[in-house]
């Protein structure tokens, strides 16, 4: 019920970051449930009687004590358990990232979002790089790195539905990565104060086929008339020789 | 032996001491607190009024607030920033530390008064001062502060990215730098007085726990700050001078700003938390008549926590473009910090079993604070764990779990403490049907603004947004939006009888007397208020604070200097 | 109900009367400070390793004249050290002349600190002119305003010396102000080693 407010999920790291969340909701829903209940439970049936006497309960033996240790010893298994479960999820969405079919730059600025494409021949900063404002078009099925920089503040791109989050650096390029699952338009908000229109800086992932989002390709580079292996593959190998 | 003790200046020759001396400049711990208050609840409802105002955005975008008119984008992110640095250091610091600390201190430690009495003066005048100049700065060309009390370079760093905020700005950095200042002269005070004067047989193991969470406070904030002031320095040379510590166009890592204020802002919300758990342990034995459960546990969970708290920090910073390896062991600390605070919780619960319960209003008050602070340490777990704040970080979450433990500590916890503390501090007793009133308003208020923020947070929604309805995600949480103003509507009204109360009750209340509640600790085995050199004669301590319902004694409490024989002959 | 105050009941652990508050409450001060310039100084120390030394910019700063007043604030805390030895020998003469000389040699640390200020100026180096002289001159700055006060307290203290005061005061009052006058030279020390000599080691 509650974690139905979580919006759609359209990335393949979406469902493990929502496992994480709903094991930590499950757990600390029943310890605050329980803990709660005890407290009303308590409030309820302590009430002052008349003539009655409270008992004279300090907890310093251990036998007494006993009755919060051992809530809290279940606690710690449970924190180690979420903290165990969650370290591969953070590993994988920020720790590495799967070989690209397509790398895009991100500038973010005062008050908007700027994509720089490397084109068909996988290169920056040569003939056929295409910068597009606003909107960032993905195809379905292929992860999407991203090599994100400011011009100015501290920004954050922030999809919900990619369940991706990572704040931007002026002076720095961040890399992420994911990979979409289901076409559709995906806002991206801007999610780090950073100037009274902070609130305006909305961008779109406009998530396409592979079909599509072919077509789209060749509208962008008519010229190159290379399929859609070719300029993937020629992406990835020149994204490897820059990480190398 | 050594001349310790600064006495304050005998009853007679206090008397003749003039006005300015006596109330304006007084060195009086106890006036030197009421001062305090009284700036703290003033500011408190200053910051409330702000939230009014832009939640009234929140809630119906584009229309006219009352009392204030359309909110413009601009004002929005002034009133949020200007919220949050209000409440946290000007309103809770100033209540918690300044009011209740420098009130009960010396008073439940058997002490005349503070070591460093003038000192004591000084650091509400310093508070003073910078509360002076934090409001100025709502009127300077260009206004306040909008870079949020967080203030992240680089937006805070230059006018370049917040046009004609100039004045606002610095004035911020130094309304804050000497809000520092203060807390540290009254951390000298709080520390010094309470390891050497405390009154013969007060060990510190009797020492009751607001005192060791005054004291834990105290040194967290002492040693946390010091970098943040550092900090503030260099971000004041970035605007004023032209330095570039925070700049990425002169070398320098916009990071850095947020590692110095977080290695302080993390200690600092336990700076907040702690004495206000601290007030509710006072609290709930009295009105259970039952000895707290886990004294010497609670003391030291709260000692791990303190010491725990200096190496979280960067769990604000999980997404911030640090090195990601970081995440996971600031998630592991973070996440064992919830240890020593579960001990402490399920302590105060304990102290509930078997326990004969009055629901008077501090009571209440304690009570929804716990209930309160329940919810908020649980909701830290999926922000402290790094795979799920990946999602969370930024959102209406964050906000509604930080407000849902430094609410229920300072101000639920502390209203407690007032109902509590009113008769010692002005003689009289406040008016128990306004209090319970007071208290319905309040909390159920409380929690119908932020409930609804925890989902807004679940649904995607990001924080600091002046205008939600530029997000189509952001469509389906709007009513919540609506359900929080509402909320806070009726929280503020519920504000008035506590005012109509705490005025009234100061001049027309019922006398009180010397220990209304039949509590143990010692602020109560003296007048009502107490004379000005605290007590006649300095107690001797024969016992520890929570001696309630002890067997074999005819009475269900047994104050601190009572001597143990002499309570058993009695019966 | 309970004692009067001249029937103390003396109990093994009670502290009332062990600690003096003063030279407490100076080290708790002291503790803070602490954390402000060693927030700075590890600021700086890790800028420092990140870029792998200051190279040229750290080359200009002038470690002859931090070296003589590194000098003077030995000297004077020398002289701080034989000011509280006069007052444990209860020579108040003495006292008066040794504070006087710690006074004046923290009087030329500072003239010493106004001429390098000016004439790093004069070659053109601002706080704004690099990350190295930015902490250079908000470290120092701080520094300077540290002890200057602590100028103004031996002076005032000195002055406050007079035919009334008593053998036991001066020796407290003092002892905590050498106190804040050693951690103001050892601040010194940790400031000429990082900005002066290290800068100009590589």
């Amino acid at each position: 019920m509650i974690l139905g407010w979580l919006p759609a999920d359209v990335s393949t790291f979406g469902p493990s970051i929502d496992a994480v969340i709903r094991l930590i909701f499950y757990v600390v829903g029943t310890a605050f449930i329980l803990a709660e209940g005890t407290l009303l439970v308590f409030v309820i049936l302590y009430r002052r009687r008349e003539g009655g006497r409270a008992a004279f309960v300090r907890g310093d033996s251990l036998r007494q004590f006993a009755w919060v240790l051992a809530p809290v010893i279940i606690v710690i298994c449970f924190d180690v358990a979420i903290d165990a479960r969650a370290k591969p999820v953070w590993d994988l969405v920020k720790l590495q990232s799967p070989a690209p079919g397509l790398t895009v730059k991100l500038e973010a600025f005062q008050y908007g979002w700027l994509f720089r494409y490397p084109g068909p021949d996988g290169q920056f900063g040569t003939r056929d790089e295409l910068v597009q404002t606003t909107t960032l078009t993905v195809p379905t099925g292929q992860v999407v790195r991203l090599l994100m920089t400011s011009k100015d503040v501290i920004h954050s791109f922030y999809v919900p539905q990619l369940r991706l989050k990572q704040d931007v650096i002026p002076g720095r390029e961040i890399p992420a990565w994911f990979e979409a699952t289901v076409p559709g338009k995906y806002e991206i908000g801007c999610s780090q104060l950073c100037g009274v229109s902070h609130f305006a800086m909305k961008g779109i992932v406009r998530v396409l086929t592979p079909a599509e989002y072919q077509q789209w390709v060749s509208q962008k580079w008519p010229k190159s008339g290379a399929g859609a292996a070719k300029s993937a593959s020629s992406v990835r190998s020149s994204a490897h020789a820059a990480e190398g | 032996m050594a001349e310790t003790r600064s006495e304050p200046a005998p009853a007679e020759a206090h008397e003749q001491m003039g006005f300015w001396q006596q109330y304006i400049f007084s060195v009086d711990h106890k006036i030197i607190a009421r001062q305090y208050l009284f700036l703290g609840l003033f500011m408190g409802y200053v910051g409330v009024f702000l939230s009014y105002v832009f939640r009234w955005q929140l809630a119906w975008p584009g229309t006219a607030a009352p009392l204030w008119g359309k909110v413009t984008p601009s004002q929005y992110y002034e009133l949020v920033t200007m919220h949050g640095t209000i409440m946290v250091f000007f309103v809770a610091m100033p209540v918690l530390l300044g009011a209740f600390g420098n009130f009960l201190i010396p008073l439940m430690i058997g002490a005349r008064d503070m070591a460093f009495p003038r000192l004591n003066m000084a650091s509400f005048w310093t508070i003073f001062v910078g509360t002076v100049l934090l409001l100025i700065s709502f009127f300077v060309p260009g206004g306040a502060s909008r870079a949020g009390w967080t203030q992240y370079v680089p937006l805070s760093d230059s006018t370049l990215y917040l046009p004609g905020n100039y004045w606002g700005g610095n004035l911020w950095l130094l309304a804050v730098a000497i809000d520092f200042a203060s807390v540290l002269m009254g951390g000298i005070n709080f520390l010094t007085t309470a390891i050497a004067m405390r009154a013969p047989g007060m060990t510190v193991w009797r020492m009751p726990l607001l005192v060791w969470m005054e004291l834990v406070a105290s040194v967290l904030f002492m040693l946390s700050v010091g970098p943040l002031i550092a900090g503030v320095v260099m971000l004041l040379f970035d605007r004023i001078v032209g330095t570039g510590f925070f700049l990425p166009q002169r070398g320098a890592d916009p990071l850095l700003w947020q590692h110095l204020f977080w290695f302080f802002g993390h200690p600092e919300v336990y700076v907040v938390a702690v004495p206000g758990l601290g007030i509710v342990m006072e609290i709930l034995p009295v009105f259970s008549r039952k000895p707290i459960f886990g004294y010497r546990a609670i003391v030291w969970s709260a000692l791990v926590a303190g010491t725990l708290s200096f190496i979280v920090w960067a769990h604000h910073m999980f997404v911030s473009g640090m090195n990601p390896n970081l995440a996971a062991p600031f998630s592991a600390t973070t996440i064992a910090i919830s240890v020593p605070f579960a001990v402490m919780l399920f302590a105060l619960i304990a102290t509930l079993w078997r326990a004969q319960i009055t629901f008077a209003t501090p009571m209440l008050f304690a009570l929804g604070a716990l209930a309160n602070f329940l919810l908020g340490g649980v909701t830290g777990i999926p922000l402290g764990t790094d795979a799920s704040d990946i999602y969370l970080h930024d959102s209406y979450f964050v906000i509604a779990h930080f407000h849902n433990t430094l609410v229920p500590t300072a101000v639920i916890g502390g209203f407690g403490g007032i109902y509590y503390w009113f008769p010692k501090m002005f003689g009289r007793m406040m008016n128990e049907t306004l209090g319970k009133l007071h208290f319905i308003f309040t909390w159920v208020g409380f929690n119908l603004i932020f409930i609804p923020l925890f989902l807004i947070g679940l649904g995607g929604g990001q924080r600091r947004i002046y205008q939600a309805s530029v997000y189509t995600y952001y469509k389906p949480l709007q009513p919540l939006h609506v359900i929080a103003t509402i909320g806070l509507l009726i929280l503020i009204i519920g504000q008035l009888p506590f005012i109509v109360n705490f005025l009234v009750s100061m001049f027309r209340g019922q006398q009180a007397e010397a220990n209304p509640w039949h509590a143990n600790t010692l602020e109560w085995m003296t007048d009502s208020p107490p004379p000005h050199e605290n007590f006649h004669t300095i107690p001797v301590v024969t016992r520890g604070p929570y001696d309630y319902s002890v067997p074999g004694m005819e009475r269900d409490w047994a104050p601190q200097n009572e001597e143990l024989m002499a309570a058993a002959a009695r019966n | 109900m309970s004692n009067s105050d001249v029937e103390l009941v003396h109990s093994p652990d009670v502290f009332e009367g062990s600690f003096e508050i003063g030279k407490l409450g100076m080290w708790i001060f002291l503790a803070g400070e602490t954390m402000v310039f060693g927030g700075l100084m590890v600021c700086y120390t890790l800028l420092m390793i990140s870029r792998g030394g200051w190279g040229a910019d750290g080359a200009h700063v002038a470690w002859r004249l931090g070296g003589l007043n590194t000098l003077v604030l030995f000297t004077s805390s020398l002289t701080a050290a034989l000011a509280q030895g006069a007052a444990r020998a209860r020579d108040a003469a003495g006292v008066r002349r040794y504070l006087g000389a710690t006074a004046l040699l923290g009087l030329f640390f500072l003239v010493i600190k106004a001429f390098e200020y000016s004439s790093d100026f004069g070659e053109g180096f601002t706080p704004g002119t690099s990350l190295f002289w930015s902490f250079y001159y908000v470290m120092t700055g701080l520094h300077v305003l540290h002890l200057l006060a602590g100028v103004v307290v031996i002076f005032g203290l000195r002055w406050l010396i007079g035919p009334h005061t008593t053998d036991a005061w001066l020796e407290r009052k003092l002892k905590y102000v050498c106190l804040y006058w050693y951690f103001v030279e050892m601040v010194w020390i940790f400031l000429f080693a990082l900005v002066y000599l290290i800068p100009n080691v590589g």
